[in-house]
């Protein structure tokens, strides 16, 4: 352990960390979790835990968190032996925890919400009055009495954390939480995590973002596999040899190249404008886009703000007046999914099991509901030895690592399945291809590849649409790029052309839509 | 009095004591609901409750004991139907349906030698001068006790979910059970005992009919009100005074039916026998339509098992 002391107020005596663990091990059914973890908080510390999505960082602070409890190993806090602990034990010693997925109740409001974790937060108005204070002292600011199905995934966070701050932790657990924030969002959060430690309250920070933990965090504990690989001080490491503890290996790079500038309308929405189908939902307003052949045009924006009903209307699964969606030039707002298909759309949801993919069903099977087009039925019959022979290519082409075309989609892991997937999609050779979230939950490796496949296929010709939180993955690959915000969608502008400064802005909700996109590129 | 004054009372006391049985049921099922459990054995429930009140107040000539044992008995199965839904993990649907199944064979096989067995049921209260006030005596102060037990429960669940912390968490587990679990509530335990409440009001709305309205036994006495009940929840968008509306008014075209066929006109008994369960459900279809309103209501974790570790 090298961990650098940090230069918080009590820690001029060798007092005991915060929190160590000691040999942690958790093992599931056919996945070793987390093996022999060490790893050391100190009081007023910022410490990252970092690692690829499966190298075990969930499991593991679920298990401090006492969520889950370990297999073998020890857990001290401030130097004192636990035992196993229940969530409300944790919380109890001081322990917050702000989740990745949020363990927010929609339908009720901000305050029942908090008096829900508070001991003896009974007394809805005294408490509304210390949330009030709270969030007020560390630039927080919510409204207790709101519903929580009302607030965007930014104040749904203020309230987890405001959640923990009301119980004076002495340590914070933090699983993600800039994945679903603007930029902006991530400056303001990282000053309250900042003055939080100034004040003596440890932050364990996870993350799989490398700049975010080199401008904040004083060490590292990095997780390959389930186990560490290395404890570091990441200020005085750079991206690249972070990344390297991280995955192993050399960042793969992706291969670009200029895109043609006049190509075939592919798709073009005219002012759709659709109501969300969930109450609580967001509407689509007036959404003007075209996207060529021979382009990728990036969608981004913060999780909720009209991405599922604009994908749904994408794919056909829900229905617009016939003119406000185009594909290759003609009207299909009002065709189904099917129909779409038949024009050459090709589309990648982003719940692979369950919407991509029939969980129960083999992979050779998967490759039949949308692969039937390929001549695999004849008279209304399957015929067996091509869909075999198509999804056998996939494996081949997307190297997708299963138990054979026989292999259930279940048992394959995320990034696996998701190549699966779209390997499927791009070997059809689309004229139009639509991603959401092509590479959420996939590890660094594959994600290179799907990104590589996506451009190969702009390369030769396709006109490709990508929805996506991950900014960097969006600059990396689009050709333009453009924002969606409470329901609206910003004009398209080229990648080259704007930065992450810009398009944060965008997603802030600081644009005006875009009103007519003509025939030329919004410069 | 004239005599149509004095027809009107008598249907809207009679309305009081028909809906009163399913208040006990839809509240119970309301509550268990709440906490994320469908519990399609109702029906089931409210027979056996029927039953075993009946049989208890025959053998101790008291009508309370029969009340009490009925819930007691209601109580039972319903613990039952929690272990095999929450700790065996068997689907809710199907266990809730095998255990009306249940009831139905049960209730019968028990009561067999008590099919006509006279008893003296639970009677009014007679509150001294109120009681004879014209009109307003027979409308509020002569009914049986079980009747005010019915509007106090209702008001106390409504205070319940709506105001107290342990309601709030109530609310919680049946809303997203992962996140409750998360921040540490027992899951398990808590719908446990929101399936118990359910099981002891069936029991109560079953002793009703048995005891009160009747009071007699015979097979399948409940006749679908279990089922009735169930539908009144989910209409009710899981609010309790929606739940009273509806299961007065349920009450009150069934009463209404009867008057009309007294009175003499002619009209199949089946079709007026159909007449209150088709407008119960559809006023209830009419006043919940509005789609936020459900979904703001509804038990997002409803029927969905809940496992800890997975």
């Amino acid at each position: 352990m090298t961990d650098p002391m940090p230069p918080a107020p009590d820690s001029t005596v060798a007092a005991p960390p915060r929190l160590e663990l000691r040999g942690i091990t958790k093992r599931y059914p056919g996945v070793l979790a987390n093996e022999g973890i060490d790893l050391r908080v100190a009081p007023g510390e910022i410490h990252a835990l970092l690692g690829e999505n499966g190298a075990g960082k969930s499991t593991l602070v679920k298990i401090i968190y006492g969520v889950v409890k370990a297999d073998a190993g020890e857990m001290l806090w401030q130097g004192a032996p636990l035992g196993s602990h229940t969530p409300a034990q944790a919380r109890h010693l001081g322990i917050g925890m702000v989740f990745q997925h949020f363990n927010l109740f929609d339908t009720l409001t901000v305050a029942e919400n908090i008096a829900l974790c508070i001991e003896g937060g009974g007394d809805l108005k005294a408490l509304a009055g210390r949330i009030a204070e709270v969030s007020g002292r560390y630039g927080l600011p919510i409204d207790p009495l709101r519903h929580v199905h009302g607030l965007s995934v930014g104040e749904r966070q203020r309230v987890e954390i405001v959640r923990c701050l009301l119980q004076d932790p002495k340590l914070l657990i933090m699983d993600e939480p800039t994945s679903v924030l603007t930029p902006l969002e991530v400056e303001k959060l990282f000053e309250t995590l900042r003055r939080l430690a100034g004040e003596g309250c440890s932050i364990l920070y996870i993350s799989h973002k490398l700049d975010e933990i080199r401008a904040l965090c004083q060490s590292a504990t990095v997780l390959r596999g389930g186990r560490v690989s290395a404890d570091c001080d990441p200020r005085e490491e750079t991206p690249k040899s972070l990344a390297e503890m991280m995955i192993g290996r050399e960042l793969p790079v992706c291969r670009h190249r200029e895109p043609p500038e006049d190509g075939a309308e592919r798709l073009a929405l005219d002012g759709l404008s659709l109501a969300a189908e969930d109450p609580f939902g967001t509407d689509l307003r007036d959404i003007r886009l075209t996207v060529r052949a021979g382009e990728i045009v990036g969608i981004a924006g913060v999780a909720g703000n009209g991405q599922n009903a604009l994908l749904a209307a994408l794919s056909g699964e829900r229905r617009a007046p016939p003119g406000q969606v185009r594909l290759g030039g003609r009207p299909a707002g009002h065709l189904g999914p099917r129909a779409r298909r038949a024009r050459g759309l090709a589309f990648v949801p982003e719940e692979r099991l369950g919407r991509g993919a029939v969980p129960g069903m083999t992979l050779a099977d998967n490759a039949l509901l949308t692969g039937y087009q390929k001549g695999m039925v004849r008279h209304g019959l399957v015929r067996f030895e091509r869909t075999r022979a198509y999804a056998q290519e996939v494996v081949d082409a997307f190297k997708v690592v299963c138990g054979g075309i026989g292999a259930e989609a279940r048992s394959l892991s995320g990034g696996n399945l998701q190549k699966f997937i779209l390997g499927r999609e791009i070997l059809l050779e689309p004229a139009l291809l639509i991603l959401a979230y092509p590479t959420w939950g996939v590890d660094v490796g594959a994600a290179a590849q799907i990104r590589q496949a996506v451009i190969d296929l702009r390369d030769r010709g396709a006109g490709i649409l990508v929805v996506s939180e991950e900014l960097e993955e969006l600059f990396e690959i689009s050709d333009r790029i453009a924002v969606i915000g409470k329901g609206r969608l910003s004009p398209a502008k080229r990648t080259r052309d704007t930065g992450v400064e810009e398009v944060g802005r965008w997603m802030a909700g600081m644009f005006a839509p875009a009103l007519d996109e003509g025939p030329k590129h919004v410069a | 009095m004239s005599p149509e004054v004095e027809t009107l009372v008598a249907i809207l006391v009679a309305t009081l004591r028909a809906g009163t049985p399913l208040v006990f049921a839809a509240l119970g099922e309301l509550v268990t609901e709440k906490s994320g459990v469908l519990n399609l054995g109702i029906e089931g429930m409210m027979l056996i409750g029927a039953v075993a009140g009946f049989i208890a107040t025959v053998l101790t000539g008291c009508p309370f004991a029969g009340v009490v044992f009925a819930m007691l008995a209601g109580t039972l199965v319903s613990l039952l139907f929690g272990f095999l839904t929450l700790t065996l993990l068997t689907n809710q649907v199907a266990t809730g349906l095998a255990l009306t199944i249940f009831g139905i064979g049960l209730s019968a096989f028990v009561g067999l030698g008590y099919i006509g067995t006279p008893i003296q049921g639970l009677q009014p209260l007679a509150v001294p001068f109120l009681g004879e006030i014209p009109v307003l005596g027979p409308l509020l102060f002569r009914h049986d006790p079980l009747v005010y037990l019915s509007l106090a429960l209702l008001a106390a669940v409504a205070w319940f979910l709506a105001r107290t912390r342990a309601g709030l968490v109530l609310r919680a587990v049946g809303e997203s059970h992962e996140a409750a679990h998360a921040i540490g509530y027992p899951v398990i335990a808590i719908r446990y005992l929101a399936v118990m409440f359910g099981g002891a009001m069936s029991g109560l709305a079953g002793a009703y009919l048995s005891l009160v309205y009747t009071p007699q036994w015979t097979e399948n006495m409940t006749a679908g009100r279990g089922w009735i009940a169930l539908a009144l929840v989910v209409f009710a968008t899981w609010r309790p005074a929606r739940v009273l509306l509806g299961a007065y008014l349920f009450g009150g075209i069934t009463i209404v039916g009867l008057h009309i066929q007294a009175a003499g006109f002619e009209a199949s008994s089946h079709l007026l026998a159909m007449l209150p369960y088709l407008a119960t459900i559809l006023v209830l279809v009419l006043i919940s339509r509005d789609a936020t309103r459900i979904r703001l209501n509804a038990p997002a974790a409803l029927g969905k098992p809940f496992h800890p570790d997975a």
